[in-house]
């Protein structure tokens, strides 16, 4: 059962709903409205069951995801919050015995799993930044308009162009500017996720999906990535897999709480950290799991 | 899951609780030391109050400590920010125990200017709202800590009553000045034992449901919070 606040609601035990709380015991208290009450729906999830082979990996799950706005999905490992990221944009596609028993995911009202839609397409409109960067065995300029070669673009003006605003988007110009063609492999860990990011944003999509992208990094590069983070959800909307609750609190605006493939809690980022309805949510985010 | 670190909360909890029962300690021997001209027992609670000094600076070294090293985070982040909020409020009240102990011993050099009716009763509700503030600590009781807020009103009205009293007292005769300000001074004091205990069952309700109860007019006045 999930749990979806915006005000509070207290709970006595893990997974009980709100409904039969005593109403006396919530008031009514001015506050700061949140900025998310001003964000639209994106992404739309409903009753999502997804399965690998035979294991039922997915367990019903509803999640609304803001436009320009920064989602962190947190869990302990294998509780499918990285598999429902990949199925954010059919990635989950590519692996063997998968499927969508129930429900479907939406990205601007259009049925993503719809017959009509490629695939390729979506994935250029939702793109994705992993765990391990994997920069193109190429060069840094190479590696940013691989995309854009492939869809056919040959102007020099113009890749010259999606090169320099990529990575001026991605934070990483200064640096790599005079040496656009050599390997993207010669970069730093944390300047290779940044490549990998600008590579994302050269064909603009509209979402960005980040499955632990500062697991590998040191605390430098992980606070350039969060920096990056906090500037591109003006442009982009950005859903963050994380291991990290500190990284989950300092960056995103909603969090979402997943355990053992089921949606537990979702809520503004601000609630979730400091007064979780779940008593399993406030074990997890105050590392008391277990 | 217990962590190894669990001992420290225990130890911060503990240290509020003691801070607690000293003030309120503090709190009564003071007016007993006035109601019964006893010297020597406001001087005791004159000495204590380092005791209170002490707790307040430990409570705060800890908190900080915790916050720099363990990042707590929803519960515990809520325990440790009133734990300080509120150990600040318990020092106050020490402050004020200390004043009124010190006047008791100037009054008691002196014959009594009326019987000691008012005081005790404000400073049995003080008192009151103090025990079930800090009762409402370890029971997390939203209600008892809402009940301790509206009956604030109560030590304000004895109070202002004891002021329009000890004024009419001053005017009658300039002799009565002296004492009828110390009683004042006493009266107020009390008070503000009274807005310490408020702001410390305000304080509980937060911990226990991260929800600012204070300044909410609707509260002091219709006796219900609104519900929503």
């Amino acid at each position: 059962m999930v749990t979806t606040t915006s005000s509070r609601t207290p709970l006595s035990s893990p997974m009980e709903t709100p409904a039969d709380t005593p109403a006396s015991r919530t008031f009514k208290v001015s506050s700061v409205p949140s900025e998310d009450d001003r964000a639209d729906t994106l992404i739309e999830i409903k009753d999502f069951d997804f399965y690998y082979g035979t294991k039922q990996a997915l367990f019903d799950i509803n999640l609304k995801l803001d436009d320009k706005r920064v989602t962190a999905f947190i869990g302990p490992s294998g509780c499918g919050k990285s598999t429902l990221l990949r199925c954010l944009n059919r990635m989950n596609d590519l692996i063997d015995g998968t499927r969508i028993t129930r429900g479907g995911v939406k990205v601007r009202g259009v049925d993503i799993y719809g017959r009509d839609v490629d695939s390729i397409e979506l994935r250029k409109r939702v793109g994705m930044v992993f765990q391990k960067s994997n920069p193109f065995p190429k060069s840094i300029y190479e590696n940013i308009v691989y995309g854009l070669r492939i869809q056919g673009v040959k102007s020099k003006a113009r890749l010259d162009e999606v090169v320099e605003k990529s990575l001026r988007g991605a934070a990483l110009w200064d640096e790599v500017k005079d040496r656009l063609h050599e390997s993207g492999l010669s970069l730093s860990g944390g300047q290779q996720q940044r490549l990998c990011i600008a590579r994302t944003i050269a064909v603009e999509p509209e979402v960005i999906l980040m499955d632990e992208p500062c697991s590998a990094l040191d605390p430098i590069a992980t606070a350039k990535v969060e920096e990056l983070i906090h500037e591109l959800k003006k442009q982009f909307t950005i859903i963050i897999v994380t291991h990290s609750m500190q990284q989950a609190a300092r960056c995103s605006d909603k969090t979402a709480f997943f355990y053992m493939g089921k949606l537990i809690e979702y809520a503004d980022t601000r609630t979730i950290f400091m007064n979780p309805a779940n008593a399993q949510t406030e074990a997890y985010v105050s590392g008391r799991f277990g | 899951m217990k962590r190894f670190f669990d001992s420290e909360l225990e130890t911060f909890r503990s240290g509020l609780i003691r801070m607690g029962e000293v003030s309120i300690r503090q709190v009564r021997d003071a007016i007993k030391a006035l109601v019964e001209s006893d010297v020597g027992l406001a001087d005791q609670v004159i000495a204590a109050d380092d005791e209170l000094d002490d707790l307040e600076k430990q409570i705060d070294n800890e908190a900080i400590r915790y916050m720099n090293l363990r990042a707590p985070i929803a519960t515990e982040l809520r325990l440790v920010i009133v734990g300080m909020k509120a150990s600040h409020d318990l020092e106050r009240v020490g402050d004020e125990a200390t004043s009124i102990a010190k006047r008791a011993v100037k009054l008691a050099a002196e014959p009594p200017l009326k019987a000691y009716v008012d005081i005790p009763r404000m400073a049995g509700i003080a008192i009151e709202m103090l025990r079930d503030a800090m009762d409402t600590f370890l029971s997390g009781d939203i209600e008892k800590a809402l009940a301790v807020v509206r009956r604030d009103k109560e030590v304000d009205d004895i109070n202002k009553q004891l002021y329009r009293e000890l004024s009419s007292y001053m005017i009658e005769k300039p002799g009565n000045i002296t004492r009828a300000l110390e009683l004042m001074f006493i009266s107020k004091s009390i008070e503000r034992i009274a807005d310490h205990a408020t702001n410390i069952a305000e304080e509980m309700v937060f911990l226990a449901q991260a929800q600012d109860i204070r300044h909410l007019e609707e509260l002091k006045k219709s006796g219900r919070p609104a519900v929503g």
